[in-house]
Parts: C-alpha cells; sequence; structure tokens
C-alpha cells in the first residue's frame, strides 16, 4: 500500500537541469530500502519554480526540495522516506512571514505560491501527464460529460460566455464570442484549431500545460467542437517543444483508446476526433491565419482579414482558434460554472491569467495570478525581487509585440485594457524583468532585430519597414544617431502599424514606441550627449583607470585579451582606447574598484 | 467511454491515489520512525495505518506521515494522532493490530484508546 509519493518535476525546465536523471536514482535507492511497495514516483509536469530545479515535492507532508542532484537522493529516501526526517538542506525555505516552520513549509505557503491561483495550471506538476486515469481522477473529462449529457451546444457557449474569458494569446478577444461566430455559420466541415505555436521570446506557458496536463487541451477542445459543431480538431505546435508533442500524442491516443475521443462520445452521438500539426518555429505562424495556412501544407503567410476564420479558416471551412491557455480554462468553467471564473479579476478581464517570469528576477519561473493583481505583488512578492540588489528599471510583457512597464507604473493592475493603456500589451504572458544595468534603447534593437529575422516578407511595410527602423536604431547605438532620426524613427513607427498585413507588422514597432515614451530621456542621452546610461552601448562607452584608485597591480593589463592596458609595477595603468574592445574583463579583474565605464 | 458512470468508476477508482496530493486530511496521524521507532517495530504499524487507511476509504480524510525520534525511545513504536481542535493523542508500544484498532475506535469512533496511550503507562 503506498503510503507517500515523490513528484518530480519533467517538465522541460527541470528536465535540462537533471530531473530525468533522479528517477532511476530514487527506484534504486527506494528498492534499496525495501519500500517500493510504500512509495510511489511520479513524473509530474512544471510546478512553476523553475529557477530552483530540479524540484522534487514529498507527499503527504508536502516537502518542497528544490536544486536536488542525484548525490542528493540517497539521503532524502534513508532520511526522509525511512525515517521521516525532513532533509533541512534541500527543503525550500522562503515562506510567507506568518509561516516559519524551517524545513516543513507546506508548498502552498511559500511567497512564490501564496499569492497565486492555479486554474489552468492546476494540475501542473500535481498528476502525472502520461497518466488518463490520474487526470480523470482529478475530475478530468467530468466536463465534456457534463457538456455532452446535461448541455445544449447553446448552453456550452453562454456558460463561455458569460464567464468573462478572453483570448490568452495575447488580443483578448472574447472567447463565447468567438465560438458564437462560428456555431451560427452552417457548413459540411468545421474545425477546431489550436494555437500552440508559442513563439514569443521568453514566453513557456503553453508549453508547461502541453508537458504537464495534456488531456485538459483535448478535453477542452472536444468541448469546443461540440459547442461550434466541428469534428475535427488540430493543435499546432511547434516542433522545438518535443516532450510536449510526445505527451500530448500520448494523451490523444489514449483517449481515443478510453473512447473520449472518436465516434459517439458518452453515447451523446457526438463524434470528435484530434490531430497534431508540428510547426517549423516560424514567429509569424502564431498569427491565426498563417497558421492555418501553415497547417493546409503552404508555406506559413498571413492572408488578409475578413474574411475571418469563424467564416473561411481551416481548408475554406469556418474554424474556431484558440490559444492553449484560454483553452485550459475551459473544463473548468464548465464544470464550475460561470461564477467560479468571473468571480476572479477585474471588471473587463476576468479569471487568472499565466506569466513566464524571466530576466533579471529572483524566481524565475511560471506564476498564475488573478487578473488584477500588481505588478509590484508579482515582481517582489512572487518573483522575490530582483537579484544583487539591484534597481528595478522596467518589466517588458507581450514579447516583440508588446511594451514596457516603468518603475513609476509598478502598481498597475494587470489586465487587458491597463497594460494597453499604457503601450504595453498582455501578449500571451511573457514578462520580463529588467534592471538598471539595462539599455532601453537596446532592448528596443534586440525585440526589432527578433521581428526583422521573423517577418515572413508579404508585405512591404513589415519587410522594409522594420529592418529600415532597425537601422535607424542601430544608428542610435552606435552614436551616429540625430535628433532627426528619432522624428524619423517615431514616423516609421506608426506607418508600420498603420499599413501592415497582420498583427505581427502591427504590432512590431511596440517595443520601440514604448520604450520611447517611458524612457525618452535613454534616447535623447544617446543622440544628444553620445552616452549610453546604463552603460550598455559599446560605441557610446569608455574604459577608464583612475589614476588615484590605481595600485599599479598589473593584473588588468595581464587579463586584457587586446593589450590595450599599459604601465609598470606599482604605478597607475593607462588604457589606450583605440585598442579597447570593452569587453570589462578589466572591470572585473580590478580588486581596487579603480577601472569603471565611462 | 459510453457513460458518466463509467468515468466516474475510474475517478473513484483513482482519487486515493491521487489524493495524497491535496496533503490536508483532517486527522494527522504521525508514526515515530527513528532508528529506534524501527527497531521497535514501527514499519509494520506505519504500513498498517495506511493499508487500513485506504481499505476504510479515509484517505481524503486522514493523512498518515513520519516523524523523527520524540525522545521515548523506551515507549517505541510511537504515534500521534492530530485532530483540529482537539489535544494531540500519543499512543505508545504500537502493533500493527493496535493501529486497526485505533482507527476503528479512535478514527472512525472518536474515542480515544486510553490504556494505549502515554498518560496509562
Amino acid at each position: 500500500m503506498v503510503r507517500a509519493q515523490v513528484l518530480i518535476c519533467g517538465g522541460t525546465g527541470c528536465t535540462s537541469s537533471g530531473s530525468v536523471k533522479l528517477i532511476p536514482e530514487f527506484e534504486a535507492q527506494i528498492a534499496k530500502n525495501g519500500l517500493e511497495d510504500e512509495i510511489k514516483i511520479v513524473k509530474t509536469g512544471c510546478f512553476g519554480l523553475c529557477e530552483l530545479g530540479p524540484v522534487v515535492i514529498v507527499y503527504p507532508d508536502g516537502t518542497f526540495y528544490s536544486r536536488v542532484e542525484e548525490s542528493d537522493v540517497k539521503e532524502i529516501v534513508e532520511e526522509h522516506l525511512l525515517k521521516g526526517r525532513i532533509v533541512e538542506r534541500l527543503a525550500y525555505t522562503d515562506v510567507a512571514a506568518d509561516a516559519v516552520v524551517k524545513g516543513n513549509v507546506s508548498l502552498s505557503d511559500t511567497r512564490f505560491y501564496s499569492k497565486q491561483k492555479r486554474v489552468a495550471l492546476r494540475n501542473c506538476g500535481v498528476i502525472d501527464p502520461e497518466n488518463i486515469e490520474e487526470y480523470i481522477a482529478m475530475d478530468g473529462y467530468a466536463a465534456l460529460g457534463k457538456a455532452l449529457t446535461e448541455m445544449t451546444p447553446e448552453e456550452v457557449i453562454k456558460t463561455v460566455m458569460d464567464s468573462g474569458l478572453r483570448g490568452r494569446g495575447g488580443g483578448g478577444f472574447p472567447t463565447g464570442l468567438k465560438w458564437s461566430f462560428t456555431a451560427k455559420n452552417q457548413a459540411d466541415q468545421k474545425y477546431v484549431v489550436c494555437n500552440a505555436d508559442e513563439g514569443d521570446p521568453g514566453a513557456f506557458m503553453d508549453r508547461s500545460v502541453l508537458e504537464g496536463d495534456p488531456h485538459c487541451l483535448v478535453e477542452a477542445m472536444a468541448i469546443c467542437g461540440y459547442a461550434t459543431g466541428a469534428t475535427e480538431g488540430y493543435v499546432y505546435v511547434r516542433a522545438e517543444y518535443p516532450i510536449a508533442v510526445a505527451r500530448l500524442q500520448k494523451a490523444i491516443d489514449d483517449a481515443r483508446a478510453y473512447g473520449l475521443l472518436g465516434k459517439n462520445i458518452f453515447d451523446s452521438g457526438f463524434d470528435f476526433d484530434l490531430f497534431i500539426r508540428l510547426g517549423a518555429g516560424a514567429f509569424v505562424c502564431g498569427e491565426e491565419t498563417a497558421l492555418m495556412t501553415s497547417i493546409e501544407g503552404n508555406r506559413g503567410e498571413p492572408r488578409p482579414r475578413p474574411p475571418y476564420p469563424a467564416v473561411k479558416g481551416l481548408f475554406g471551412k469556418p474554424t474556431t482558434e484558440n490559444n492553449v491557455e484560454t483553452f485550459a480554462n475551459i473544463p473548468q468553467i464548465i464544470l464550475k460554472g460561470a461564477e467560479f471564473f468571473n468571480s476572479m479579476g477585474t471588471e473587463k478581464s476576468k479569471g487568472t491569467k499565466v506569466f513566464a517570469l524571466g530576466g533579471k528576477i529572483n524566481n524565475t519561473g511560471l506564476v498564475e495570478i488573478p487578473m488584477g493583481t500588481t505588478l509590484r505583488e508579482v515582481i517582489e512578492d512572487i518573483g522575490g525581487g530582483i537579484p544583487n540588489g539591484k534597481k528595478f528599471k522596467a518589466a517588458q510583457t507581450g514579447g516583440p509585440s508588446g511594451g514596457c512597464l516603468p518603475a513609476s507604473l509598478l502598481d498597475i493592475q494587470i489586465d487587458y485594457d491597463n497594460l494597453v493603456a499604457q503601450g504595453a500589451m498582455m501578449g500571451s504572458g511573457g514578462l520580463i524583468v529588467m534592471d538598471e544595468d539595462t539599455c532601453m534603447v537596446d532592448i528596443a534593437k534586440f525585440f526589432l532585430e527578433f521581428t526583422v529575422d521573423e517577418s515572413c516578407g508579404k508585405c512591404t511595410p513589415c519587410r522594409i519597414g522594420t529592418k529600415r527602423l532597425y537601422e535607424i536604431l542601430e544608428k542610435i547605438t552606435s552614436g551616429n544617431g540625430t535628433l532627426a532620426d528619432l522624428d524619423e524613427m517615431e514616423n516609421l513607427c506608426y506607418y508600420i502599424k498603420e499599413n501592415s498585413l497582420c498583427g505581427l507588422g502591427q504590432t512590431a514597432p511596440n517595443p520601440v514606441l514604448s520604450t520611447y515614451k517611458q524612457f525618452k530621456d535613454e534616447y535623447i542621452a544617446h543622440v544628444v550627449d553620445k552616452k549610453c546610461p546604463a552603460g550598455v552601448c559599446k560605441s557610446l562607452l569608455s574604459i577608464v583607470i583612475e589614476a588615484d584608485k590605481c595600485k599599479g597591480c598589473t593584473l588588468c593589463s595581464r587579463v586584457c585579451p587586446v593589450g590595450a592596458i599599459s604601465g609598470t609595477v606599482k604605478n597607475p595603468h593607462v588604457i589606450d582606447q583605440s585598442k579597447c574592445i570593452k569587453c570589462g574583463a578589466c572591470i572585473e579583474k580590478c580588486k581596487f574598484g579603480a577601472i569603471s565605464k565611462k | 467511454m459510453k457513460s458518466l458512470a463509467e468515468l466516474a468508476a475510474i475517478r473513484e477508482k483513482m482519487q486515493g491515489k491521487v489524493v495524497l496530493r491535496e496533503g490536508s486530511g483532517d486527522i494527522r496521524v504521525v508514526v515515530g520512525m527513528a532508528t529506534c521507532g524501527i527497531a521497535a517495530g514501527a514499519r509494520p504499524v506505519l504500513n498498517a495505518f495506511v493499508e487500513e487507511i485506504n481499505n476504510r476509504d479515509l484517505a481524503g480524510k486522514v493523512t498518515v506521515s513520519q516523524t523523527g525520534c520524540i525522545g521515548i525511545c523506551q515507549f517505541e513504536p510511537v504515534v500521534e494522532v492530530f485532530e483540529a481542535d482537539k489535544e494531540k493523542v500519543t499512543y505508545v508500544k504500537m502493533t500493527p493490530d493496535k493501529a486497526k484498532e485505533v482507527i476503528e475506535k479512535h478514527i472512525i469512533g472518536g474515542k480515544v484508546i486510553e490504556e494505549y496511550t502515554v498518560s496509562n503507562i
């Protein structure tokens, strides 16, 4: 009889930090101690705290072990699993102030989790994603059963509409309304498409759902099929997500075997089947029309709308397309009712949103918060603040389509409309935190370089416009910009936004516009003073040695890769600016703080 | 899958296996599993609790876990029962049979078996 379970994270984050190696080691140690019948090992999806991976949780106590290495396993098995003594050196101890019981901290009491509310991610890190019966035990497929046996398609759509759920892929279009459009159109064949082409740099919430709770997506798409009258669904997922693809395929196969996909599901006369299509990693294929073009087997390029997919979508048939996270909310909404969902969040943005926290923040990982949580809570409480005591400068949301929120907006309540009002956007939920060492012009350039690369080339404003815009930024960061360039840059931004064919081009200038709006002084400093205030743009800085602090230890001249530093022992050294490549190696080596960027 | 009943059957069957992860039983049974406890036979006692609780479908209500040495090694195996708003009960010199009795009379019946408790020694 099983008395304890060891949950080992098998998400991509923990897999890359070595969690897979832990499983055979746990098995071996457990066997060695004769505990095979008492302890069960479960490989789960992502817990969210990827920074501390590999993550291992022992139930029923709920002890949270972080950064577990193969060599630690023996101790956990012998001490904790056999004798019940928690291995304190491995236990995660950052807890909410009033619940300090060192070493035996329930997961939900940690600062990282206590402000979160898990709806879309509710099963991630809780169940074994490759075991359909564990999903069923957590009320899985009950929503599909309820929809098929107790509700009409109209009632399903009304419930989704009343819940206030809006598209989690970025646009924020009301999901119920989208479904009702497809439902209204008569056709011999309709489709459901799931957009799992998660392309924003730094965003990985869809991957986490696919890896941690793939059946949730299968169930939701079947519900959508029933509501809109579709009998076939396609999941378009990046080939770069091998674990996600494998688990989703297993989920689909198992669902078929259990009769949860296929003909006459729950004896209701409703047929539905699901197929995976792999994307080759083109960012533009996250745009709904380009995605469908790609599924059809053509080059992934967007097409003009209207006609919208609800009228003429995949293979020319009415199609409902939603993002993974949107679907992940559906089973809960059907099962618990619209009120369960719309009781969370703000007036116009209901429910929760998953964010991928990244950049200069202590707790890198995946968080799900109710809409309306402030940026400050996300960064300071859940995220654990900025490492190395640095100052917060800005948070970038929405990836290459989004914008920056500066420190003055830390108390903004995160929802769709508040973010748009500040020139940022929800996007798919990437949240990149930047500290004082980040140059905002450089950041804008980084995102633009990405869109220049990813522009599909079909329309001119995007293909050539983003390239010209990038060149202006290049000119500014290399110290050759003028004030006239700034004006031209702004005009070009608006031109690209207004004239591009699809969302990629229409939003590509956002990182430039928003950093220009929030950090105009930095752009001016680059252009007028020829200085980069954050000390990032290499062409605009020089590295100098302060003569009175330099002791003449010669360390810097020895570490300089280009021989730019000269001087004799015990005398101040000098950097030859014509040779210096500004690599900063001397700054790191200097023990007296005599070398700095100017 | 032809009916909701079929789905419910799988759910029932599996629930006992995932309920451990919800963590919050109303009653906590803690078995002392330090070296002294194990030497005195705490393992079979622990397993008896787990087994009996599953047999009686109490997994959602009762959590069984272990702890280290609580310092009364001569009375091992020691089992403590924690219940919200009630005083902790400490059973000593436990055996698998006594464990089953504790489940029946104390956990289900709500009556502490005084003769097995530490205060009766």
